[in-house]
């Protein structure tokens, strides 16, 4: 194992009260280091703090307290060194598929042959060759998740975030979708941050899996997945995944009866 | 029975449109032609259209439709030009926005009509008045409405912008201005519309040619079939250019359709 690439060192978040009210304590301090290639999902209940977390590494909020340093440098805002594909569908719905991936490159000025070039090749990994020309709009969810994914890999982040990219997907393409993300990571080894509820895509992708617990949120389980890579769909039925599993829905049960007030 | 938001088809959707205006040429026919109606008051469909061949005949009626035309497109542009780009700062920056939103907002309730008198002191009865009303009248509602556009853009959007290395400029330029083009584009041709209002009550007032000035000296000859004709021909050039306006629309916002 190679260094660690993303350290998040105490940082906390606290939401200013609604109209008088008490101040919410969104994410309580929290400490996290990611090393280089590592693919780690954070898996908690809504409201846990989860996406707060990833999108203070994207730089989209800021911490109340501590700081976040990727290659040893203080995050202060975002940056084309850190990828994030969105639960909602963020492609620019007046660029073509091929335009939404190179959408980065341009910002980065790269010169045009080169961009057809890196777009093409993504359009490929993301199975989208032929849809090049298409409106997003005219493209399935997943589809489209495939896109934002190439969109940011296109840009060659240092870090992926994926904050519950496939949370709108129907079951059947969730599954799919998986297995594409989790093959391009057996090949290009990209350091991965992932934000998910579902247990098994949480143990399906990760190498380790981070649990974290319900207001406040706070990292409670911090546990390595030792499942041989490449890993295929029918891991999930095998006795060492359903253990992972049983542990995992053990944790994640009493964080979701604490979130929702249930004793 | 039609079901609530059951689409109908396209030739059933023009077949309704013309029969409405059959049905209302046939009840104004009916009340004038039948004597139900006095001819001072309202000339009948056929006298209209008599009236109006001899005003584009003899009278040179062409040439007022191509002046008026000509205001309404002049002024437009002219606010169109100083009005979209406030709009988009003002909906991109907020300190902007809270700089002049308050007096757009209270500019732009201040009737474009009521100028007419003052702008007559001060550009005189020229063709500048004209235009100085159709701006007054337009500048502040495109101001607005685009900053509202602009400031309603999806904040997803604009994040993943960020995350993919977008400066600020950047993101206004190619993600603010791309989003809200085709609702920028519709704003105009609300506009329009209304300009077209501002520039016959301008013509009214103080003007020796145009459409509205047409009216206002037909009303002296109570020569209703031509002021009538004069506004029907309002309409229907208001109609072709809502027309050429969706058309243009379709054409530079295919996304929009996909």
């Amino acid at each position: 194992m190679t260094g660690t690439i993303l350290q998040i060192d105490n940082v906390s978040r606290v939401f200013p009260g609604v109209r008088g009210g008490a101040p919410v304590r969104a994410l309580e301090p929290t400490s996290l280091q990611v090393a280089q290639n590592d693919f780690i999902t954070i898996l908690g209940p809504s409201g846990c703090g989860k996406s707060t977390l990833l999108r203070i590494v994207a730089g989209l909020d800021r911490p109340t307290d501590g700081r976040v340093l990727l290659n040893g440098r203080e995050i202060k805002g975002p940056g084309a060194d850190r990828g994030m594909v969105f639960q909602s569908y963020t492609l620019f719905p007046w660029l073509t598929i091929a335009e939404n991936i190179a959408y980065g490159l341009r910002e980065k000025g790269i010169p045009k042959a080169q961009r057809q070039e890196i777009v093409a090749s993504y359009t490929e990994k993301v199975g989208l060759r032929g849809f090049e020309n298409h409106y997003p709009k005219q493209l399935s969810g997943g589809m489209q998740q495939r896109t934002a994914i190439a969109r940011a890999l296109a840009n060659d982040p240092d870090i992926l975030l994926l904050d519950e990219p496939f949370g709108a997907l129907d079951n059947q393409t969730r599954g799919l979708m998986q297995e594409l993300l989790l093959g391009i990571w057996e090949r290009e080894r990209k350091t991965v941050l992932f934000v998910t509820h579902d247990i098994e895509e949480a143990i399906f992708l990760a190498s380790r899996v981070i649990v974290m617990s319900a207001r406040p949120g706070r990292i409670k389980a911090d546990i390595p997945v030792d499942l041989p890579h490449p890993r295929h769909y029918r891991m999930k039925t095998t006795p060492e995944f359903s253990d992972l599993k049983a542990q995992l829905t053990e944790e994640i049960r009493v964080e979701a009866m604490q979130a929702e007030g249930v004793h | 029975m039609p079901r609530p938001l059951e689409p109908v088809s396209q030739g059933t959707r023009v077949t309704l449109g013309i029969s409405f205006f059959v049905l209302f040429v046939a009840a104004w026919a009916f009340a004038t032609l039948g004597g139900f109606v006095s001819r001072t008051f309202l000339a009948d469909p056929i006298t209209m259209l008599q009236d109006g061949w001899l005003l584009l005949t003899r009278f040179g009626f062409l040439g007022d439709i191509g002046i008026t035309v000509w205001r309404v497109v002049g002024g437009f542009v002219i606010a169109a030009a100083i009005a979209v780009p406030l709009g988009i700062l003002m909906g991109a920056y907020k300190s902007f926005e809270a700089f002049l939103e308050p007096f757009v907002s209270f500019a732009r309730y201040l009737p474009a009509s009521a100028f007419i008198p003052l702008l007559i002191l001060w550009a005189g009865i020229g063709e500048m008045q004209k235009l100085l009303v159709i701006f007054i009248g337009s500048v502040f509602q495109i101001i607005l409405m685009v900053a509202v556009s602009v400031g309603n853009t999806r904040r997803d959007l604009v994040e993943a912008a960020y995350t993919l290395g977008s400066s600020d400029q950047g993101v206004v330029k190619r993600v603010l201005i791309p989003a809200n083009a085709p609702e920028i584009a519709e704003i105009l041709r609300l506009v329009l519309g209304w300009a077209w209002t501002y520039v016959i009550v301008a013509e009214l007032i103080g003007s020796s040619s145009g459409i509205g000035h047409m009216i206002i000296d037909s009303q002296a000859l109570l020569a209703t079939g031509q002021m009538i004709f004069g506004i029907i021909v309002i309409g229907i050039i208001g109609l072709i250019s809502d027309f050429l306006f969706k058309a243009v629309n379709r054409s530079l916002f295919p996304w929009r359709l996909a």
